[in-house]
């Protein structure tokens, strides 16, 4: 099988795994899991109290929802650079040699 | 240190400084949060996590004071950290979590790299997003930037030696060290809160019930995309995996490079 299918099957996979729960649990809140544990210390210990504070927190859910597009871009942007400039330099080897 | 080593460590270090000042404040955040380990196991977990940071320290500067492409793909390993860290997906536990990524450059260049790697990505993320924290620094560096790449490159030495297919190797690799980092948050936990009726197991387990299950499709979706990466880096990058002696020996004779678009 060519390399290109099996990666488009993988992706689907993936795709599948993280649309699926949204459509079999869909009365879910979809919070975080360290919010629950949060919750889950209290009831363990319920004097517990945080000794720390962070020391700073972005203020809105829209900067929140622009940086966290920007920041994924960011990342993808240096995963498929590189994977780009190899596959380049991989053809320009071959069809040199060729 | 030599210059040539010096400038890829900045670079890298400026770049994860750039990602994170923009990353978001992650009401999602899968570490422990700020303050809520007590004092003494915060230290505990700060003491364990210091050998192995000046450890892959002096791993990273052999690796890029080696050759030019090393040093790229040690930024790609680590960017593929920072994006799947971002990607907070919903799981069949009806909550949300976030792979972690570091796997591949696990994988790839060993597990202690991948120590400093994620421990700057925690130290970003606890200054600037109150994503993790710096007192739980230690704890989350253990879990995630430790166990979670031992673990990986761990297993996939041994599945390799076994003779287990290549992706599948690499899969169970990413996916089992992913898990464990939250098997291993879990236990942190534990110990830190034992349950009353319970002890610590009674409430590692409650710990696990929040953090591992729901980890559990995050962590084969991680495994997944690792081999679409690590596909790739066959058919292109076959001289640096080479160079870090990925494959076994005999494994280099099977994927000739005629065969590439086959084999890989």
């Amino acid at each position: 099988m060519k390399l290109v299918w099996k990666n488009v099957i993988l992706g689907i996979l993936v795709i599948g795994l993280a649309f699926g729960p949204l459509v079999f649990a869909h009365n879910a809140k979809f919070a975080g899991a360290d919010d629950q544990a949060g919750e889950a210390i209290s009831t363990i210990d319920a004097n517990y109290q945080p000794w720390f504070k962070p020391l700073w927190e972005p203020p809105s859910g829209e900067i929140e929802s622009f940086l966290f597009a920007l920041q994924a871009a960011l990342g993808s942007g240096m995963v498929f650079y590189y994977l780009g400039y190899v596959k380049g330099k991989h053809t320009a080897t071959k069809t040199k040699k060729g | 240190m030599k210059r040539s080593t010096v400038k890829p460590i900045l670079l890298s270090i400026g770049y994860l400084a750039m990602v994170y000042l923009i990353w978001p404040d992650n009401a999602y955040a899968m570490h422990i949060m700020e303050g809520f380990l007590p004092f003494n196991w915060a230290a505990f977990w700060m003491a364990v996590m210091l050998p192995f940071v000046i450890w892959g320290m002096r791993s990273i500067r052999k690796t890029v004071s080696d050759s030019a492409s090393l040093k790229m793909l040690l930024a790609m390993a680590g960017a593929f950290a920072f994006v799947l860290s971002a990607m907070k997906i919903p799981s069949v536990t009806g909550s949300c979590s976030h792979p972690t990524g570091v796997g591949l450059g696990a994988i790839l260049f060993g597990p202690t790299p991948m120590t400093v790697l994620g421990m700057i990505v925690l130290i970003f993320q606890a200054l600037l997003l109150a994503h993790g924290g710096l007192t739980t620094l230690g704890a989350n560096t253990f879990s995630m930037a430790i166990v979670g790449p031992f673990v990986s490159y761990g297993i996939y030495k041994g599945l390799q030696k076994l003779r287990a297919p290549r992706w599948l190797s690499i899969f169970l690799a990413a996916t089992l060290g992913d898990l464990m980092t939250y098997v291993t948050t879990s236990f942190q936990l534990a110990l830190a809160f034992p349950d009353p009726s319970g002890g610590v197991w009674g409430s590692a387990l409650k710990f696990m019930g929040i953090f591992a299950f729901t980890q559990v499709p995050l962590a084969i979706s991680e495994g997944l995309l690792t081999v679409m990466v690590f596909n790739l880096l066959v058919a292109y990058s076959r001289n640096e995996l080479k160079v870090l002696s990925v494959f076994r020996a005999d494994e280099w004779q099977k994927i000739s490079p005629s065969k590439t678009e086959v084999k890989a």
